[in-house]
């Protein structure tokens, strides 16, 4: 188990990524252990879901490299995207397909075997609070739900990481208290890196916390860390990423 | 893996009103211009008989049939085709492929072979069209089969021009349209050469499917069809996998 926790889930180097002449992402590293959760922010346009998406394998870097378990992503991308659930921005849904029908779905093309699927399709809908609504179409349901239904997606495979993408929004408190909860459970056997604007997310949430700002990371704590130098995040947050923001605008 | 991609089209093919409709309509029109070449033989038949070899009921009726089904194909195909990648990508569900541990190979196959099962279930009903007619006299099995197989081809043509033309746009409507236009374009190849021994001819794909209309299956003809189906499969691959170098 110590040899488990101490194992890199994640460990990206040097990450860059241009679009065009346009930097979006320059030189960030990030580390990740088992049973960690990583709270990553920044503003919107910092860079967050470009370097998600550098992650899961859904963009490829413009330079550096990503090993997921120690696998590189670039050179075997089937074996390590076996470790990886995600859930993007926009949860992936198809609207025309039933709840089961669609985890179904994400099962089989996570390579989930057919004994463990109608187990893993269960369990995964008893913690996602979506044990009754299995048959209804996904176009049918609401926000909050979809969104559930998103991350039920993610998780379904029992990934040893899991990647989400502002995975509260549009839910209701209660539904975003749950959701959290349901993530520091995750985190406990995993690594998840969890995204978001939410302040009070991170800091009852996260283990650690990165924060981003135009393309670059300005800021690496545990919480921990936070807690004992007794500063709010959110002074950190708009110290860091305010300045540079109005001075440009000047 | 291939196999679920393909099950996951069919399903959402089916669970749209769009694939019964069409398979509705295609069989409607083909039943028409059936009843027409029916008819037609009918008028001629006493002729027929004075005649040393006449054609039968297979070269009269049939072959128009697959004929006009090959057409229809040609219209009906960027309706089918425009969803598969463009869809994907203008509901954000293609990343959830992406990151799922399969190849782009993996998923163009997939897609690829969905459409040709689909198609399989067009061309059996013209087929159990033509086999209807065996009620009042014969057919000729060899050029009926060399009839399917041609449409087989010529479906599985469309529909990679289809595929690829799909994955250069997020829009399904511009994937419609694009391919529409690049089918009939290669149809006018085919209208507007006036020589026999022209060098377009070769690259005509009704010139080929022609062959196949006849009774020959000549391999140049399956070769044709075959790269050319090849061709876009593999541009349609790189395609995406430079999307995620290019973002």
């Amino acid at each position: 188990m110590t040899e488990n926790s101490l194992m890199l889930t994640i460990s990206a180097h040097n990450l860059s990524r241009n679009f065009g002449s346009y930097t979006a992402v320059r030189e960030i590293n990030l580390e990740l252990r088992h049973g960690e959760v990583l709270g990553f922010l920044g503003p919107n346009g910092a860079g967050k879901t470009t370097t998600m998406r550098m992650l899961t394998g859904n963009l490829a870097p413009s330079s550096g490299s990503v090993e997921i378990y120690g696998i590189d992503l670039l050179d075997r991308p089937r074996d390590a995207k076996m470790h990886i659930g995600y859930l993007p921005e926009t949860p992936p849904l198809y609207r025309e397909l039933t709840v089961n029908e669609y985890l179904r779905l994400a099962a089989k093309l996570h390579r989930v075997s057919k004994i463990k699927i109608c187990s893993a399709l269960d369990e995964v809908k008893l913690q996602c609070g979506l044990k009754d609504m299995g048959k209804y179409l996904i176009g049918s349901l609401s926000k909050g739900y979809q969104q559930r239904v998103g991350i039920a997606q993610a998780i379904i495979h029992d990934p040893d990481v899991i990647i989400l993408d502002e995975p509260t929004v549009g839910l209701d408190p209660n539904q975003m208290r749950e959701i959290l909860s349901l993530i520091r459970n995750l985190g406990t056997k995993r690594s998840v890196v969890l995204s978001t604007h939410i302040l009070s997310e991170v800091e009852n949430v996260c283990d650690r916390v990165q924060i981003m700002h135009q393309g670059q990371m300005v800021f690496n704590e545990s919480m921990t860390g936070v807690k004992q130098k007794k500063i709010s995040l959110e002074e950190i947050f708009s110290q860091l990423t305010l300045n540079d923001k109005t001075s440009e605008k000047i | 893996m291939i196999f679920v991609i393909a099950h996951k089209e069919l399903k959402a093919l089916f669970n749209s009103s769009l694939a019964w409709t069409l398979l509705a309509l295609m069989q409607l029109v083909l039943a028409w211009i059936f009843l027409g070449r029916l008819d037609a033989f009918l008028e001629i038949q006493p002729q027929l008989i004075q005649l040393a070899n006449p054609p039968g009921l297979t070269e009269i009726i049939v072959a128009p049939v697959f004929a006009a089904a090959a057409i229809v194909l040609l219209m009906a195909t960027p309706l089918l085709t425009m969803r598969l990648i463009a869809e994907e990508r203008h509901n954000h569900t293609m990343t959830f492929l992406i990151s799922a541990p399969i190849s782009m190979t993996d998923i163009v196959i997939g897609k690829f072979l969905g459409m040709m099962i689909f198609f399989s279930v067009i061309i059996a009903l013209v087929i159990a069209l033509s086999i209807s007619l065996l009620v009042g006299g014969t057919l000729d099995f060899g050029l009926l089969l060399s009839n399917a197989v041609g449409l087989f081809m010529i479906a599985a043509c469309f529909t990679s021009l289809g595929l690829y033309i799909s994955c250069l746009t997020a829009q399904p409507a511009i994937a419609a349209a694009g391919a529409l236009g690049g089918l009939l374009a290669l149809w006018a190849i085919d209208i507007t050469m006036n020589d026999v021994n022209n060098i377009a001819q070769d690259f005509s794909i009704f010139k080929h499917y022609e062959n196949f209309n006849r009774g020959i299956i000549d391999t140049f003809d399956l070769v044709y069809f075959m790269l050319f189906t090849l061709t876009f499969l593999v541009l349609s691959i790189r395609r995406l996998d430079g999307e995620r170098l290019r973002g």
